[in-house]
């Protein structure tokens, strides 16, 4: 199992746990401005990481000097996917019991560096979906 | 990786980059407003990632790899799964446009092909998840 991919499901399944305690969280009352956090540390945190793992790690070979495509691409899918879950893990809530500037711009560099980690992904994915 | 597997890989992958897409507007306008009708991508945003994306993948990797059948079709009835890829990409983009254009009947339209498109992939896939020696 390539390096990528240990860490994009070892970092899912952390995440996957911090999902299902913020639950208990929600369930004992903290505010609701968690609970679209708890959604996405769920689907985009647990579930497309361990796809985007898997899939960097079984699909078919793009070419025999680079199998797995570029590895810098799943670098900048891991890196970008997790600073934009965490900042918006952070900002969201705040934004949404304290608004300011600050807490706006974070949830808006958040929001890119979520969608890059998907664009990163697909990049690298597209060519490696090919018939035998 | 058979082909109608890469359709329905390829259809999830841009499926996945629409839904993101949304997504990212959608927060981006709640951190600074620029456009409050990004709201009324929130219903497209969760189609295209919950069925377009994770459902769509995993119909396209179970038609490839799913153990076959020693007699041809060895994947089963190609014709379902075909019709299964067409119904459903079909059902999601008629369930996302809805909020935007208002034609209730379309959401409604859009969830029965959704799950006609689930129904003939069963019918298909079934009788796959076997011992490999049967």
């Amino acid at each position: 199992m390539p390096l990528p991919t240990r860490m994009l499901i070892k970092t899912a399944l952390v995440y996957l746990m911090l999902a299902l305690l913020l639950g208990i969280l929600l369930t004992l009352g903290v505010p609701n401005g968690f609970f679209p956090v708890y959604i996405h540390l769920l689907v985009f945190g647990w579930l497309t990481q361990l796809i985007f793992g898997v899939v960097y790690w079984m699909f078919p070979k793009y070419s025999n000097q680079h199998p797995r495509g570029w590895e810098a691409l799943s670098w900048i899918t891991y890196a970008a996917l997790n600073i934009g879950l965490i900042l918006r893990a952070i900002a969201e809530p705040l934004q949404t019991s304290h608004a300011s500037n600050l807490f706006g711009t974070l949830l808006v560099l958040s929001a890119i560096l979520q969608w890059l980690a998907g664009v990163a992904f697909i990049a690298n994915t597209w060519q490696r979906v090919k018939e035998k | 990786m058979p082909r109608l597997s890469v359709w329905f890989v390829r259809c999830s992958l841009i499926h996945l980059f629409l839904g993101l897409t949304f997504g990212g507007l959608i927060l981006a306008n709640k951190g600074i407003p620029f456009a409050p009708w990004t709201w009324s991508l929130l219903p497209a945003h969760m189609e295209f990632l919950l069925l377009g994306w994770v459902v769509q993948l995993a119909m396209g990797v179970a038609f490839w790899i799913l153990p076959r059948f020693r007699s041809s079709p060895s994947r089963g009835n190609v014709n379902y799964v075909r019709g299964a890829l067409f119904l459903l990409n079909a059902g999601i983009v008629m369930v996302a446009i809805q909020p935007l254009i208002g034609a209730n009947w379309l959401s409604l339209t859009g969830r029965i092909l959704e799950t006609s498109a689930i129904l003939l992939f069963i019918m298909t896939s079934w009788r796959r998840v076997k011992p490999l020696e049967v």
